[in-house]
C-alpha cells in the first residue's frame, strides 16, 4: 500500500503510522454536562467496512499528520489531506 | 540413445558435463540441466520418502508445483531443506540429499507407517493424540515434533548476503511463455517500462518445452528473437529466476530474485537472493496452466510423471523418463506426449483414455479408449500398470494427464475467487480490476494462437496491438476423470501430506465438508507446495462426495508466498548489528573511559554503572549514590527527550499540553510538567524551562521521546492548528549531564566563565544560557531527581565528552565520581520520585499523589476524563513507601500487598510493590508500592506476598519520599 503525501509524494506505507478515525472531534467544551460526547470523542468508534477517514502520522517522513480516506475492505485510497487542513474545513462546515 | 540421455535435441549444453553428488553418489549431468533432469538421465528416480508414510517418491512435475523431489540442498551453514529438484539448476560440485527417510532412501524403517496405514486416516493427528491427556506434553508431542517436517534445516548462520530492491514500471508481466512474450513485446514497442519475469532460469517459458511451431519457426527460436528484441529495449527489465510471490495493495508484487542459488558459492560482491517490491501500473498474469495428476491406486510410484513433464524433460532437457512409457489421459496432452517420446525414440506402449472418444492424434500409438489404470505395479519404480479390465501392461514410466488448471494464485491473493469453467475444467480468473489481467492459459485460453492474441492485447497500453505471428495449434479437449474409484492400493490427492482419495468423503462424513474445513482436516493442499497439482482433485472429490458442484465447494483462500520464500530474503541486509541501530550518547565515550557497564534501554546505551576493581553492580551503585550524596556525583541524562517549543503560542501550547500551567512560569527558570492522555491517566513527565517568552525547552521521559513529539504533532495539526508555534526534536544536539551533591555548584562553578551560582543568581529550578570553560555556550538548569542540591547541564552534543572529562577534572578534589542509571534509580527512590514503575499507563496524577498539579483553570488533554468518578475514587491504587518490618529483609518487585491477617487471594489484594532499591543511606530495601488508599495508610503493617517465590512477610506503608523529607539537601 502507498499513500500520497501532500508534501512528499506517493510514499511505501512503512513509512507511516495510523492512529485510527478522523471522523472524531475533540469537544470544546469543559462543561460537565458534555461528559457524554467526551466519551464519544475518546472511545467510541465505529469500525466501518467500506469508506474510512483515518488520522496517518508520516511519521518517517515529514512529520505531518495526514487523514486519508481509504476504503477498510480493498485499502483503495480515495483522498488525502493534512490534518490541518481537514481541521480547517470542519471549522468551515 | 545411450542410457537415459537423448542423443539428439535438448537445450543442454553437451560439450559441459557437471558433477554433482546425490545421497553420497557421484553423478554427471550437462550445463543447462536440474537437478532433476540430471537424475532422470542418470536414472534415478527415487529421490524421497512422502511424509506420512514414507513411501518411496520420484518426480512429478518439471516446475515450482513439484511436491516429491524435495532434496536438502548444499551442506553446512548454506544448506537448504524442501528444495524443489525440478527448480534447481544443475552447478559443478552440486551436493543434494534426500530427505525424511532413515537408515536410507532405499531402506526407510518409517515406510512401516505404510503396513499401518489403516491409522493414518484423516483427522489421524486429531484423533489419536487426544488421549490419555497426560501423554501430550512428554510423550506425543516429542514423537510428532521428530517425525514431522522434512528436511533439516541448517543450525549455523548464513554466510550469505540477501538485498531488498525496489521497481517501478508501466506493465510487469508474470511468466514468459507465448502470453507474455507477446504482452511484454506489446508495452514495451509501445515505449512503456516493461519488467518480464518468470521463475526459470531460461525465459520463454512453454515455449522451452513442448514442440511449436510459431511465424514459420520452431517455438524456441521465435521467443529467442523476441527475447533478443526485447533484451535490446532500455525500457525492458528482464528478470528470469525471480518469482512473483504475492499481490499487494496498490498494484504492488512481491517477487525473490535467486541471483547464486545456481552456482557453488556467490562472489562475496553479489547477494545470494533479492527480495523486491515491485510497483507496477499494470500488470499481466502469464503464468500458464498447471497440468493436474489424475487420482488412481499407485499414482505415486517413482515413474508416474506428469505428462507435460516427460516431454519437458525429454524435450528440453533430452533426458527419457523411461524406455518404455504408458500414458494415462483424460485430455489431449497425451497424445502430445506420447507423440513427443515416440519422436525421441522412446517405444510408447499405449495410450490409455479415460474417454471413449477422442479426436486426437496418436500417430500410430496403440489407445485404449474408456480406459482407466487402477494400479501401477513396482515399489521404488514402475513396472507396470494393471487396468481396470483386469490387463496388465509392463513399462517402466507412466505419463498422466487429468488437464490442466490455470495458475491464478496471484490474482487471488487480495480476497476474491475465481470461477470455475466446465469447457476447460479447471477455475478460471474473475475480473479482479483493470490493474491486473489475466491472459492466455491462465486466463483459461488453451490454444497457443489464442495465448499470443490474449498477450498482445492485454499488453497493448496504446497504439496498435502488434501483428500475431501463425501458428500450430494442438487441438483442446478435456472429459473430466477425478478418481479411478476401482484403485487397488493407495491413490494420492496430495502427494506432499500423503492425503488419499478415501480421506476426503471421510471428511465429509465427519463433518468437515467445507472446502476450509477439509484442507486442514486431511491437510490436502498444505505444506511447501500448497496443493498446487492436488487442490482441484481434492474439491472436485469433496463435491462428489456431497453432492455440490465445483463452484459450490469453491477454493481455498489463495495467499502468499506463491513458493516458500527464504527467511534470507524476507530479512534481507537487516541482521546482526543492521537488525537494529545503536544509540549511543555524547558522552558514551567518556563514559567508557570511566569504566561504565552499559545497559541497553530501547535503542540507547546507557552507563548502568561504574564498578571499580572487583564490585558488582550492588557494591557499584552504592558507592555511587554515597559518594554523590556525600561530596559529587556526574551523571550522563542524554537520553531524556529534548523538544525546542518556540513561537507567540509556545506557552498556551504548553498550558495545553500539560495538566498544569507553563504560561505563569518566568522566563529563565525551570518547572516540572505532568502530561496526561486524554482518557485522563498519566502519559509523560519531565521538566520544562523558559529560555525566553516565546522559547521553551521541554524534557520528556527517555522511554516516551518520540511518542511525545507525535503526541504535540497531532494536538498541534489535529486539534489546534491555529497556534502559533514550532516545535524540533533537539535530543540529539544536546549532550546532558546531571552535576549533583554537596560539592556540585563548587565544581560547576570552577568551568563556568564570569558568572556566580549563588542561590541569588541562580536558586533552585533556575535555567539560563550561560558560558563555560572560556566561551563555550551551555545550557544549565538547576533541577535535581536525586534530591541533592543539583545541576543539568546542557552542551552541543559534540562538546559533551570534553565537557564532562573537564567537570571530573574540576571535582577531583572533591571526590566527583561517575553515577550511572543503577545508582540514580535508588536515589529517585529513596526521595520518592515516580518513574516507569509507577508512570505505567494505568495511573493518575491523583494515584502518583500529583493531583494538585492539575489545573482547573484551563482546558488540556486529559482534564475532561480525569475527573471521572472512577478515576478520582479515593480506594484508587496510590503511590506510597513501603519498607520491610524486619530491616534485613530484601522485598521484591511485583509482590502484592494484603491486610495484614489476610490470605493471598485476588480478592484480598491491596495493591503490589512498584519498585524497589537496596538504601545505602537507610541501610535496608526500601520501595514504592501502589496501594489502595495508599496516602490513609502511612503506618500500617501490611502483608507483603510473592506468589512466584512463595515469599511472605511484612512490611510497613510510609509515606513515599523516604530520605531527606525535608528536602534540606536541595539547598545546602
Amino acid at each position: 500500500m502507498r499513500i500520497n503525501c501532500p508534501h512528499c509524494g506517493t510514499r511505501p506505507v512503512e513509512e507511516f503510522t495510523f492512529n485510527g478515525d478522523a471522523s472524531v472531534q475533540r469537544p470544546a467544551s469543559n462543561d460537565p454536562k458534555t461528559m457524554d460526547q467526551w466519551f464519544d470523542y475518546v472511545y467510541l468508534r465505529d469500525n466501518p467496512k467500506g469508506r474510512f477517514d483515518e488520522y496517518v502520522h508520516h511519521s518517517s517522513g515529514c512529520r505531518a499528520w495526514l487523514v486519508v480516506t481509504r476504503d477498510t475492505q480493498t485499502h483503495e485510497v480515495f483522498g488525502v489531506v493534512t490534518a490541518r487542513d481537514h481541521a480547517k474545513k470542519r471549522v468551515k462546515a | 540413445m545411450t542410457g537415459f540421455r537423448l542423443a539428439k535435441g535438448g537445450l543442454v549444453d553437451r560439450s559441459t558435463a557437471l558433477n554433482f553428488q546425490f545421497d553420497g553418489k557421484v553423478f554427471s549431468g550437462l550445463a543447462g540441466d536440474t537437478l532433476a533432469s540430471a537424475l532422470i538421465a542418470n536414472d534415478v528416480h527415487l529421490m524421497g520418502r512422502s511424509f506420512k508414510y514414507h513411501r518411496p517418491r520420484g518426480v512429478i512435475s518439471a516446475g515450482s508445483s513439484e511436491p516429491n523431489a524435495l532434496v536438502e540442498l548444499r551442506e553446512g551453514p548454506r544448506k537448504e531443506a524442501n528444495t524443489r529438484a525440478t527448480m534447481i539448476e544443475l552447478y559443478d560440485g552440486l551436493v543434494a540429499k534426500s530427505q525424511n527417510r532413515w537408515p536410507s532412501l532405499d531402506l526407510d524403517v518409517g515406510a512401516l507407517n505404510s503396513i499401518v496405514s489403516a491409522m493414518f486416516v484423516a483427522g489421524f493427528y486429531y484423533k489419536t493424540f487426544m488421549w490419555p491427556k497426560s501423554f501430550w506434553e512428554k510423550i506425543y508431542e516429542p514423537i510428532i515434533r521428530k517425525a514431522a517436517g522434512l528436511g533439516v534445516a541448517s543450525k549455523e548462520a548464513d554466510p550469505d548476503k540477501y538485498e531488498k530492491a525496489y521497481a517501478h514500471c508501466d506493465l510487469m508481466v508474470v511468466g514468459s511463455g507465448p502470453t507474455g512474450l507477446m504482452a511484454a513485446l506489446a508495452a514495451a514497442r509501445s515505449g512503456a517500462r516493461v519488467i518480464l519475469a518468470d521463475e526459470s532460469a531460461a525465459l520463454g517459458g512453454s515455449l522451452l518445452n513442448e514442440n511449436e511451431e510459431i511465424g514459420g519457426q520452431s517455438g524456441g527460436d521465435w521467443a529467442a528473437g523476441v527475447i533478443a528484441e526485447l533484451a535490446s529495449m532500455s525500457n525492458v527489465t528482464l528478470m528470469p529466476r525471480t518469482t512473483i510471490f504475492g499481490w499487494y495493495d496498490d498494484n504492488i508484487f512481491g517477487a525473490v530474485e535467486r541471483v547464486n542459488d545456481h552456482v557453488l558459492e556467490p562472489s562475496p560482491y553479489e547477494p545470494r537472493q533479492r527480495y523486491w517490491r515491485i510497483m507496477a501500473k499494470r500488470a499481466v498474469m502469464a503464468a500458464g496452466a498447471e497440468e493436474r495428476p489424475i487420482v488412481f491406486g499407485g499414482n505415486d510410484v517413482p515413474g508416474v510423471m506428469l505428462a507435460f513433464a516427460m516431454r519437458t524433460y525429454a524435450n528440453r532437457y533430452a533426458a527419457a523418463a523411461g524406455k518404455s512409457v504408458v500414458v494415462f489421459t483424460n485430455n489431449n496432452s497425451g497424445y502430445r506426449t506420447a507423440r513427443d517420446m515416440k519422436a525421441h525414440g522412446v517405444h510408447v506402449e499405449a495410450i490409455i483414455d479415460s474417454r471413449k472418444e477422442s479426436l486426437a492424434d496418436a500417430s500410430g500409438v496403440r489407445v485404449l479408449r474408456g480406459g482407466m489404470i487402477t494400479n501401477v505395479t513396482g515399489g521404488k519404480r514402475v513396472t507396470g500398470v494393471e487396468l481396470a479390465d483386469h490387463r496388465g501392461i509392463s513399462c517402466d514410466a507412466v505419463a498422466m494427464s487429468g488437464g490442466w488448471s490455470p495458475i491464478v494464485n496471484l490474482m487471488y491473493h487480495r480476497g476474491a475467487k475465481p470461477k470455475w469453467d466446465e469447457r476447460i475444467a479447471g477455475f478460471v480468473p474473475t475480473n479482479v480490476g483493470e490493474a491486473f489481467v489475466a491472459a492466455g492459459s491462465a486466463a483459461g485460453k488453451m490454444l497457443l494462437s489464442e495465448c499470443l492474441a490474449d498477450g498482445a492485447r492485454a499488453g497493448t497500453l496504446k497504439g496498435k496491438t502488434p501483428a500475431i505471428p501463425k501458428c500450430r495449434d494442438e487441438a483442446f479437449a478435456v472429459t473430466p476423470l477425478w478418481w479411478v474409484k476401482g484403485s487397488a492400493g493407495k491413490a494420492f490427492v496430495d502427494y506432499q501430506n500423503d492425503s488419499t482419495a478415501k480421506d476426503l468423503p471421510l471428511a465429509a462424513q465427519e463433518g468437515y465438508r467445507d472446502i476450509e474445513l477439509a484442507k486442514r482436516y486431511t491437510t490436502a493442499g498444505m505444506a511447501t507446495d500448497q496443493g498446487k497439482l492436488g487442490n482441484v482433485n481434492a474439491i472436485a472429490i469433496l463435491a462428489e462426495a456431497t453432492g455440490r458442484t465445483m463452484d459450490q465447494v469453491g477454493t481455498t483462500t489463495f495467499r502468499p508466498y506463491y513458493t516458500p520464500v527464504s527467511f534470507g530474503a524476507i530479512a534481507g541486509p537487516f541482521v546482526g548489528h543492521h537488525f537494529q541501530p545503536v544509540r549511543k550518547t555524547p558522552l558514551h565515550e567518556w563514559a567508557e573511559e570511566q569504566g561504565a557497564v552499559f545497559v541497553e534501554t530501547g535503542l540507547w546505551m546507557r552507563s548502568s554503572w561504574f564498578p571499580q576493581k572487583r564490585e558488582d553492580w550492588l557494591a557499584s551503585a552504592s558507592r555511587e549514590v554515597l559518594a554523590t550524596r556525600e561530596r559529587v556525583g556526574l551523571c550522563d541524562v542524554s537520553t531524556l527527550g529534548k523538544i525546542d517549543v518556540q513561537g507567540n503560542d509556545a506557552a498556551e501550547f504548553l498550558n495545553r499540553l500539560y495538566c498544569n500551567t507553563f504560561s505563569t512560569l518566568d522566563v529563565g527558570k525551570a518547572r516540572y510538567g505532568l502530561m496526561l492522555r486524554e482518557d485522563g491517566i498519566v502519559f509523560d513527565d519531565g521538566t520544562t524551562s523558559r529560555l525566553a517568552a516565546d522559547h521553551f525547552l521541554m524534557t520528556t521521559t527517555t522511554a516516551n521521546a518520540a511518542r511525545v513529539m507525535s503526541h504535540m504533532e497531532f494536538c498541534h495539526q489535529a486539534h489546534w492548528h491555529d497556534l502559533d508555534v514550532q516545535y524540533v526534536s533537539v535530543t540529539e544536539q544536546w549532550a546532558q549531564m546531571a552535576i549533583a551533591g554537596p560539592k556540585a555548584r563548587t565544581t560547576l562553578q570552577k568551568i563556568v566563565d564570569g558568572a556566580t551560582l549563588d542561590d541569588a543568581s541562580f536558586p533552585y529550578l533556575a535555567a539560563k544560557e550561560i558560558s563555560i570553560l572560556g566561551g563555550m555556550t551551555a545550557r544549565l538548569f538547576r533541577i535535581s531527581f536525586s534530591g541533592e542540591h543539583a545541576y543539568e547541564l546542557a552542551v552541543p552534543a559534540d562538546y559533551g565528552n570534553m565537557v564532562a572529562r573537564s567537570i571530573m577534572q574540576a571535582g577531583e578534589e572533591f571526590g566527583i565520581t561517575p553515577y550511572g542509571i543503577e545508582a540514580l534509580s535508588i536515589m529517585r527512590i529513596e526521595k520518592g520520585h515516580v518513574a516507569g514503575g509507577e508512570l505505567n499507563g494505568t495511573t493518575t496524577a491523583g494515584d502518583l499523589g500529583l493531583g494538585k498539579m492539575m489545573s482547573s483553570k484551563k482546558d488540556y488533554i486529559g482534564r475532561m476524563m480525569a475527573a471521572r468518578e472512577g478515576l478520582m475514587d479515593k480506594n484508587r491504587q496510590s503511590v506510597v513507601g513501603i519498607r520491610p518490618s524486619d530491616a534485613r529483609d530484601k522485598i521484591r518487585a511485583g509482590s502484592h500487598l494484603l491486610k495484614k491477617d489476610d490470605a493471598p487471594s485476588m480478592a484480598a489484594d491491596q495493591g503490589y510493590i512498584s519498585s524497589v532499591a537496596w538504601s545505602p543511606m537507610l541501610n535496608m530495601w526500601l520501595g514504592l508500592a501502589l496501594l489502595a488508599n495508599g496516602r490513609e495508610r502511612h503506618g500500617e503493617v501490611v502483608k507483603i506476598f510473592d506468589g512466584v517465590r512463595n515469599i511472605h512477610m511484612y512490611g510497613v506503608i510510609c509515606d513515599p519520599m523516604h530520605y531527606d523529607r525535608e528536602n534540606k539537601k536541595l539547598h545546602v
